[in-house]
């Protein structure tokens, strides 16, 4: 499949992205400026960046508690993540939902969430309310193989199936649900197997490799926006933080990391570029000191950001009614 | 007098109860070699191997529902739900299926299951993950609700859920599993549901509370006592069966209520309770009842925010000097 060279670029740009914020996202947590739960990213970018790669700004995605490679790649602002990870006024969520909440109705991203299993059925009601529309659009549903042991995934496959929707499932099959490897939560190999079960086609992609998410992720949308229905896609991925940042790894075999590592997706699709003559070293020397200016400067705006009011914890609620605060 | 972390009181039961009774078990998300979102269980599965401490997949439905058939067929399940926000996916199992069955089956059955679910806000968890449940839970005639304060009461309520033959929620407070206290070594032993415990006596107003307002609202009487009201503390131990008498008693004494806890405050548990007062004891109380709870929001992210919503010593304390 042809990429256009200046979409490749991009596509190295927003896997850059998300690595580079990921890399401070820990740092940060580390240093204790960011609270409460953070789950990292880092390993899985070729999985976000091909299947949005494929998206318009109007089509949507669902995401996970693992959110931030999806609303890089789906075009979220790196400033108010950042400044909603450090829980301020300025982030996305001005400071209320934190890293497992993040969401941007402008950006079509139906937000990151805190409850495993529950994005399949809300990508069905978007893809729902897209036929009700009649456009074109698509909605991506991203979620982890864990997720498909929940009923939620069962029931969102088989309604996507019986009305066509469109809907790319996207698995992000990383091998583990925390602790539990993927051979100790469910008997098959493959996620993409249960496809079969809903009429559906189902493929698994080595998630790993940008080009194999984006064309399989390809044929899908362009599947979906002709009203053919949805597509299971499973992508063989790996994460190489802990399930959360603070999580003391146990459970990996020894060299499983490492393996992962030697496959790592950014170096192979930077060999694609120099290769291919996208991309001179030199730019991408470039590109990668833009990106650190980039997170810096997220940083810097996060930093920056009030803190809430503490009265801004009761707007919100509800479109019109605002409940009493307290006297302390 | 030895030291004891509330986490170590919940897994010391587990521990105790599963060396006594082969049929008691333990399964939930990542509660084998992981030891548990919170390391509740560390350690459990060195000790009692796959068969017995068993990491599910992430199906809430399922693990109540095993539960629920495991215990009907004569094991004693212990069922970990990880947050007890998560219990929304397993509601079903619990409310139409655990809470019913012994009732809709002309009581042929019995359910010595319980489930264990940590619950509460005060780690930057966000809505998500940091709810307070309990109103749901005590309003389903079938299910009993424990919710211990301390390592101690959390050991002891532990082994009599474990034996209880109805299903019980065990609510666990995540903020407080790190805290040690002091336990009495030879007090280690089974509490019965339904009793409270008078954490601090007093004779001008009645706290009652649980979990982890019992340390706000000792906070808070420590304070009062400064200002010359001495209020007494009552820490309920267990939501349903409750323990009207520890209740009415202390009313007839002190005549004045608070009831604090850390649900939102419309429609919390602590509503029943003081309508229950009022029902059954209304001419004894000479100030209105008083209710604290964190705000009718969810619970936001942002650490001020989360601490704004929440309620805290100040609020009881405050609560308190308007009644007099
Ligand atoms: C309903 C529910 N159950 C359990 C959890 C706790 N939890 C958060 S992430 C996770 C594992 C998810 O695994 P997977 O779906 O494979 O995604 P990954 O973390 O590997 O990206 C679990 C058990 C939760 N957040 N929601
Ligand atoms: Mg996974």
């Amino acid at each position: 499949m042809k990429i256009a060279n200046e979409q490749l670029k991009e596509m190295y740009l927003t896997m850059l992205k998300i690595r580079k914020f990921e890399k401070s996202a820990s740092e940060l947590f580390a240093a204790g400026k960011i609270p409460g739960f953070v789950h990292l990213y880092i390993g899985e970018e070729a999985v976000a960046t091909g299947a949005c790669a494929n998206l318009r700004e109007d089509d949507y995605i669902t995401s996970t508690h693992r959110g931030h490679g999806h609303i890089i790649a789906k075009g979220g602002d790196l400033k108010y993540m950042m400044a909603e990870l450090f829980g301020r006024e300025d982030g996305y969520c001005k400071g209320k939902g934190g890293s497992m909440h993040i969401a941007d109705a402008t950006k079509g991203i139906l937000g990151a969430n805190g409850i495993v299993g529950a994005g399949h059925n809300i990508a069905v009601g978007s893809g729902l309310a897209i036929q009700h529309r009649k456009t074109d659009q698509v909605c991506v549903c991203f979620f982890g193989d864990a997720s498909t042991n929940q009923s939620t995934f069962h029931e969102a496959l088989n309604l996507a199936s019986i009305w066509k929707l469109p809907v790319i499932f996207v698995c992000e099959n990383n091998g583990y649900g925390i602790s539990v490897s993927q051979k100790r939560h469910q008997a098959i190999a493959d996620v993409s197997v249960r496809a079969t079960a809903y009429n559906m086609p189902g493929i698994t992609v080595d998630g790993n490799d940008l080009f194999a998410v984006y064309e399989a992720v390809n044929e899908a949308v362009a599947r979906a926006r002709k009203g053919q229905g949805p597509t299971l896609i499973e992508c063989k991925t790996y994460r190489y933080r802990g399930h959360f940042e603070g999580d003391p790894v146990v459970y990996r075999p020894e060299g499983e990391l490492e393996a992962w590592m030697r496959k790592d997706p950014i170096p192979k699709v930077e060999k694609y570029l120099l290769e291919n003559g996208v991309m001179t070293e030199e730019e991408m020397k470039q590109l990668n000191d833009d990106v650190d200016k980039m997170v810096e400067e997220a940083i810097e705006f996060a930093e920056k950001s009030p803190l809430p009011s503490l009265e801004s914890a009761l707007k919100d609620v509800y479109s019109d009614i605002v409940e009493e605060g307290r006297v302390r | 007098m030895k030291k004891m972390t509330y986490a170590e009181g919940i897994r010391e039961a587990m521990r105790f109860k599963m060396r006594e009774d082969p049929n008691v078990i333990l399964f939930g998300e990542d509660v084998g070699k992981f030891g548990g979102c919170f390391g509740v269980s560390a350690g459990l599965w060195e000790e009692f191997g796959d068969e017995r401490i068993r990491d599910t997949p992430i199906s809430e439905g399922a693990i109540v529902g095993a539960a629920v058939g495991s215990a009907a067929c004569g094991i004693k399940p212990i069922a970990e739900i990880m947050f007890i926000d998560f219990i929304t996916v397993g509601m079903d199992q619990l409310v139409n299926q655990a809470a019913k069955m012994r009732y809709m089956f002309g009581g042929e059955i019995n359910l010595p299951m319980v489930v264990r679910v940590p619950a509460g806000a005060g780690i930057g968890a966000a809505a998500q993950h940091s709810q307070s449940l309990e109103a749901w839970l005590t309003h389903v005639p079938g299910l009993k609700v424990v919710y211990p304060s301390n390592a101690q009461d959390a050991y002891g309520l532990l082994l009599t859920s474990i034996d209880d033959q109805n299903p019980v929620v065990f609510i666990e407070n995540k903020v407080l599993y790190s805290m040690q206290n002091d336990v009495d070594e030879n007090e280690l032993k089974p509490i019965p549901l339904g009793k409270a415990r008078i954490a601090r006596e007093g004779t001008d107003v009645t706290i009652i509370t649980y979990g982890r307002q019992v340390y706000d609202s000792l906070e808070a009487a420590e304070i009062l006592a400064k200002d010359g009201i001495s209020a007494e503390v009552i820490d309920l131990r267990t939501l349903y069966p409750l323990d009207k008498e520890t209740i009415f008693s202390s009313v007839e004494k002190t005549h004045k209520v608070v009831l604090v806890s850390e649900e939102c405050k419309r429609g919390a548990y602590t509503g029943e309770i003081a309508a229950m007062i009022a029902e059954e004891r209304f001419y004894e109380c000479d100030a209105p009842i008083k209710r604290i709870g964190a705000l009718n929001t969810p619970i936001p992210f942002a650490t001020d925010l989360e601490r704004y919503v929440v309620p805290n010593a100040r609020d009881i304390e405050l609560a308190v000097k308007s009644l007099f």
